[in-house]
């Protein structure tokens, strides 16, 4: 008879549109990050470091490159025999097809996978957070306080709570009342957006709520546990937990990574991120090349100067070329005499030679100024920018550009290039 | 699947000096990031070749970690997958392997309870890229019963090391002298060959019954007249590690432009066991020139024209130069290092100096370390 003690069941369905054109072809948890990880990589690496070895994917949104980069589970070690990590796309059924709605109507649609496994607790995890958090330790709290269902939750400033959920508790951390995105926030304990529950509880909930349109965990599931009198606890984490929704927080959380000590740190033998690497030869730094205060990706090569920067795996950066405050994904090309600045530029991307990138004054950008700011340029995967072409800051440019699509050679500050064609 | 794998990875050889002290050769660590023996292991499985035995004796341990998993090479098959074959006592044997050929009679059964019809016999300490298929075909075509894979080292290249092999214009081998002391011609084996199953069973079994242990020795040198050996002449990169200069050489190789593209981008790859490190890190102060560094690295001070293997720390300050520094070493600040190849694990303490004068010199510090 097949049994686990707990599952983890992981929404990553979302696009993430405030990441602009980096969720173009992607969903948010398999955008790349640090150099050679996939956000997804953190809460995977998580749960098999936690001991939980059976794990639900929901997909939705773009699955193709989630579905490849998971494939059986090898890099995580969850390729088992029972359990380990199963692909849950959403399918049609013989009435009410749907897509997934909401988070908690994706977690109704799979009942039947999670019964399988006739677990007792269900941990619900989303694949966008930067974070190591031993689960097993979480699980230990949610037993010992009884509760049927336990939140993570972490302390932040007084004055972001207000971006966030935000949780009640009593002395004992059992919750009181819970609030969202509040305008005068009672406490500055946020949501994490990771839930242990009952599996009875859960199931319970789900059937009895599975009308509800867009049903969703912080809308529905955990008030109406809450009204039913069900003893719901918060468990605080004081950890390293960073939300990448942003293409400005994303950028952040990149360069973290780069400080002397960091705090997140990728360098401990304890408790390792696990990734697909399909690139494994050492790295190369050429004679004339020049690398300060970066980290590099698995097979690059650096032929010019590199500062303040996140590489990926397989980047070739040319002669002459200055990458400055910049995150260059798996397999990009830059050519020749390149000056880039706070570039943020997605996989197979090509740079062709002597190309300026963020040049010039700040100016917002014309089309989405919520999302490109902070003077960051952000280039697309597979978009290619021609010879000797200047770009400005808060700029977009996503698919095969050419010469005419800059006028004067020039794409000035604030505008946004997609090229449409069969790429988008 | 027309032909099984046997990997020849026992060896060891005192002109690896300190280096073989605690790993079998083909477990040298090369390029980075790769074991010897990875290549060998890729071409087999690059050649649709699923079922692989590696016959390893001297310090077997640091092989059998390296192969702990087989799925890095795709060798976690149903049908066939990696074998690795120690010696063992049986009720037929309680030796060691007394030479290759010994180790193969010592596993005939793997022999036996294989079907495909022809067998690759590799050693496990070369360096190349090969599609065995071609040697296959070749040897079919040929109406062979030995295959040798050879190689013109050219001209005045000392080829005393090597088999030293003489072929007529059809490619039959004429003469096959073993390590010798002025060879007749500068084509040597490169310990690479192609066999009828059947065929090497019953040769094997001739051997044992004389008691005869060598595979050179033994069968290629004594049944050159009588047996059709056709050698195979390749052309590509081939080194092969027996010696401090040939694994320093071979790594500095990498270095180079042409033998980087080659192995790394282009097709088919080399695979290796993947250890999850994360980017290689570059703090302030570092300067990095003409070098390969690999994943997990961390790098203080200057390096130049050297290979760093995997999570090496390099610390404010240092020098390094022209050298090989291998897995997990820790170099404290202001230490110079030139010409050397510095041991995996080693601690090397602040302020050390060390250079290698007359050739490469090879270190081994075992401090203790203290990390933060």
């Amino acid at each position: 008879m097949i049994k686990k003690e707990m599952i983890a069941m992981l929404l990553a369905g979302g696009q993430g549109s405030r990441l602009g054109v980096l969720t173009s072809k992607v969903a948010k948890p398999a955008v790349a990050f640090g150099g050679k990880y996939r956000i997804i990589d953190f809460p995977l690496s998580n749960c098999i470091n936690s001991g939980v070895d059976t794990v639900g994917v929901l997909t939705q949104y773009q699955p193709l490159r989630l579905n490849t980069h998971i494939g059986i589970g090898i890099p995580w070690d969850l390729d088992r025999n029972i359990g380990g990590v199963t692909v849950l796309p959403p399918y049609e059924k013989s009435t009410n097809s749907e897509w997934y709605t909401g988070t908690a109507n994706a977690i109704y649609q799979n009942l039947d996978y999670m019964e399988s496994f006739n677990p007792e607790y269900v941990l619900i995890l989303s694949g966008d957070h930067i974070y190591k958090m031993d689960y097993e330790v979480m699980l230990d709290f949610h037993k010992e306080k009884g509760a049927e269902v336990t939140i993570a939750v972490m302390p932040v400033p007084m004055e972001e709570a207000k971006r966030f959920g935000i949780m009640i508790t009593d002395s004992d951390r059992k919750i009181t009342d819970f609030e969202e995105k509040p305008d005068n926030p009672r406490s500055n304990l946020a949501s994490m957006g990771i839930y242990i529950f009952n599996w009875k509880t859960l199931k319970e909930a789900l059937l009895v709520n599975s009308e509800k349109p867009g049903l969703d965990f912080g809308k529905h599931i955990i008030p109406y546990c809450h009204k039913k009198g069900d003893p719901l606890y918060a468990y605080e984490f004081n950890g390293y937990w960073k939300d990448v929704g942003t293409l400005s927080s994303y950028w952040e959380a990149n360069m973290e990574l780069i400080d002397i000590v960091p705090e997140f740190n990728l360098y401990e033998e304890y408790w390792k991120i696990y990734t697909r690497s399909e690139i494994l030869p050492p790295q190369y730094l050429a004679g004339d090349s020049v690398v300060e205060r970066s980290i590099i990706g698995e097979g690059s090569d650096i032929y010019g100067k590199v500062y303040n920067s996140v590489i990926g795996c397989g980047v070739t950066i040319g002669k002459d070329t200055v990458v400055r405050d910049s995150i260059i994904m798996n397999n990009t090309v830059i050519g020749n005499g390149c000056e880039l600045n706070k570039v943020i530029a997605a996989e197979n991307a090509v740079i062709k030679d002597q190309v300026k990138l963020g040049v010039g004054e700040e100016a917002p950008n014309e089309t989405d100024p919520q999302i490109y700011n902070n003077g960051i340029v952000t280039i697309g995967e597979k978009s290619v920018i021609p010879e000797g072409v200047s770009v400005g800051k808060n700029t977009c440019i996503f698919g095969v550009t050419s010469r005419e699509d800059y006028a004067d050679g020039h794409l000035a500050g604030g505008k946004t290039l997609i090229k449409a064609g069969d790429e988008h | 699947m027309r032909a099984i794998g046997i990997i020849l990875a026992g060896g060891n050889s005192y002109r690896m000096k300190e280096l073989s002290r605690k790993r079998a050769v083909c477990a040298m660590p090369i390029a980075g990031s790769y074991r010897s023996i990875d290549f060998a292991l890729s071409n087999m499985t690059n050649s649709h070749i699923q079922k692989v035995a590696v016959f390893t004796q001297y310090n077997a341990r640091s092989l059998n970690e390296h192969l702990n998993s087989s799925k890095w090479w795709d060798f976690g098959r149903k049908q066939g997958g990696l074998y690795v074959f120690t010696p063992a006592v049986t009720a037929e044997s309680n030796f060691w392997y007394r030479g290759t050929a010994d180790a193969i009679a010592q596993n005939l059964s793997f022999l036996k309870s294989s079907h495909e019809p022809y067998v690759v016999i590799a050693s496990g300490d070369g360096v190349y890229k090969l599609d065995y298929n071609k040697v296959l075909e070749y040897h079919i075509e040929k109406k062979a019963d030995i295959t040798v894979v050879c190689k013109d080292m050219g001209e005045g290249t000392n080829v005393e090391r090597f088999g030293a092999i003489k072929m007529n214009e059809e490619s039959r081998i004429e003469d096959f002298e073993e390590k010798p002391v002025v060879a007749k011609s500068g084509t040597i084996s490169c310990g690479i060959y192609v066999v009828r199953r059947r065929m090497l069973i019953e040769m094997i079994e001739k051997c044992a019954e004389e008691d005869r242990y060598d595979f050179v020795k033994d069968i290629l040198i004594r049944y050159k007249n009588m047996k059709k050996i056709y050698g195979y002449k390749i052309k590509e990169y081939w080194r092969n590690i027996a010696s401090v200069e040939d694994y320093f050489n071979t790594n500095m190789d990498f270095l180079k432009a042409e033998t980087r593209d080659y192995f790394f981008r282009q097709y088919p790859d080399i695979y290796s066991k993947v250890d999850d490190l994360p980017p290689a890190k570059y703090n302030p102060g570092s300067q990095v020139k003409n070098s390969l560094i690999s994943s997990g690295c961390i790098i203080n001070g200057t390096v130049e024209d050297s290979v760093i293997f995997k999570t090496a720390y390099v610390g404010n300050n240092c020098y390094i130069k022209n050298s090989i520094i291998l897995n997990d070493v820790y170099i404290g600040d202001n230490t110079h290092i030139e010409n050397c190849i510095v041991e995996s694990r080693d601690t090397i303490r602040a302020n050390s100096y060390y250079t290698g004068t007359d050739g490469i010199k090879i270190v081994v510090e075992r401090n203790d370390r203290y990390v933060i």
